[in-house]
């Protein structure tokens, strides 16, 4: 099944974006506040309301463009530094494109870069759960992503508009909506015994590098220590059985 | 426009796209190497948990385990309601409404 990029988008399949709104709907509920989010971290970081939007349009990737703030506000501007970052922080997606290779290699070449391009964790996730109920379709990834982009780049732009007209966001709490987001997609990760020892691994690290580490290191610290402790945990428990 | 900002986003974006795009180009043919699979499968609770953890433990910069510390206490009310609801939208209004609670009542 070979398919070509101009055939795909002259040919709109119009009864899969039923299914593609339902989907998405409950996720834009989750999405909306994480971009808004990001507008307003972006512009109290002292983005403009057009660097911050360029950045939800250029890199589509919510983790990594908090941390980037987050770096940046902290005074780490090295671009070295934040590429890398961005870059470990995103290594997952090498995992999600591996599980989508199977129907993503069947494509032609400028959709696989479109479909890498929009493969967030929510569309990822969606598209998995597709596969599994009702089969791949090229169709659903495509309106999925598309949905999802159009969610995060304009919630940032609302978010970074928004963010004048508010005095003082801290005052609001907002910035816990983002330890908020990522304890909902943290909680039903620890479900086995070598899960509970990464978090907490990571927790110490994490806790014991922001005491001792300049800026944002932690993060990294913290992140590679533990995923080093799983790594060893998972080929233990390979060794036993 | 901040010409280094706009370079850093434009790298940022190119990292993004070469860890979406790299199964896809390095590993089409071979597959996932198994040793691999079970290294990278602990990234993301890794990554999540140290997003959180200094979030709520020192929300001013330093240890605060008491308390007075809002982010704490809604943190800890947060994590049950993720793990009950899996709903975003939920757990982010009743965390930021402890917060908000909280402060107003230690001003």
């Amino acid at each position: 099944m070979e398919k070509d990029l101009t055939h795909t988008l002259q040919n709109p399949d119009t009864v899969i974006w039923k299914e593609v709104l339902r989907d998405c709907l409950p996720i834009t509920a989750g999405v909306i506040p994480f971009g808004l989010t990001c507008g307003i971290m972006g512009s109290s970081a002292g983005f403009s309301t057009f660097e911050i939007t360029f950045m939800s349009m250029a890199v589509f990737a919510g983790a990594a463009q908090f941390m980037s703030i987050a770096m940046i506000s902290s005074g780490i501007t090295s671009w070295g530094a934040i590429v890398f970052t961005t870059f470990l922080i995103n290594l997952r997606h090498l995992l999600m494109g591996a599980s989508l290779s199977p129907y993503l290699l069947k494509l032609s070449r400028p959709l696989q870069y479109i479909l890498a391009f929009g493969m967030v964790d929510e569309s990822y996730a969606l598209t998995i759960n597709r596969i599994e109920k009702k089969g791949y379709d090229l169709y659903y990834q495509l309106g999925v992503s598309a949905f999802l982009y159009i969610t995060w780049v304009s919630s940032t732009f609302l978010g970074a508009s928004f963010y004048r007209n508010i005095p003082n966001p801290l005052e609001w709490g907002i910035d816990f909506a983002l330890p908020a987001t990522f304890l909902v997609l943290l909680m039903p990760r620890l479900a086995d015994r070598t899960a509970l020892i990464v978090c907490l691994v990571s927790a110490l690290c994490a806790i014991s590098g922001a005491l001792f580490l300049p800026g944002k290191w932690y993060i990294i610290f913290a992140a590679v220590a533990a995923t080093i402790t799983g790594g060893i945990l998972e080929r233990g428990s390979k060794d036993e059985s | 426009m901040n010409l280094k900002l706009i370079f850093i986003i434009i790298g940022m974006a190119l990292a993004t796209f070469l860890t979406r795009i790299g199964s896809q180009v390095v590993f089409a043919r071979t597959g996932m190497p198994v040793w691999l699979e079970k290294w990278l499968k602990h990234v993301p609770t890794a990554f999540l948990t140290a997003l959180i953890v200094p979030a709520l433990l020192m929300p001013r910069g330093y240890l605060d385990i008491s308390f007075g510390n809002s982010y704490l206490l809604a943190g800890i009310v947060a994590a049950f309601t993720a793990y009950k609801t899996k709903n975003v939208l939920v757990t982010i209004v009743v965390g930021m409404g402890i917060v908000i609670a909280l402060n107003r009542l230690m001003i």
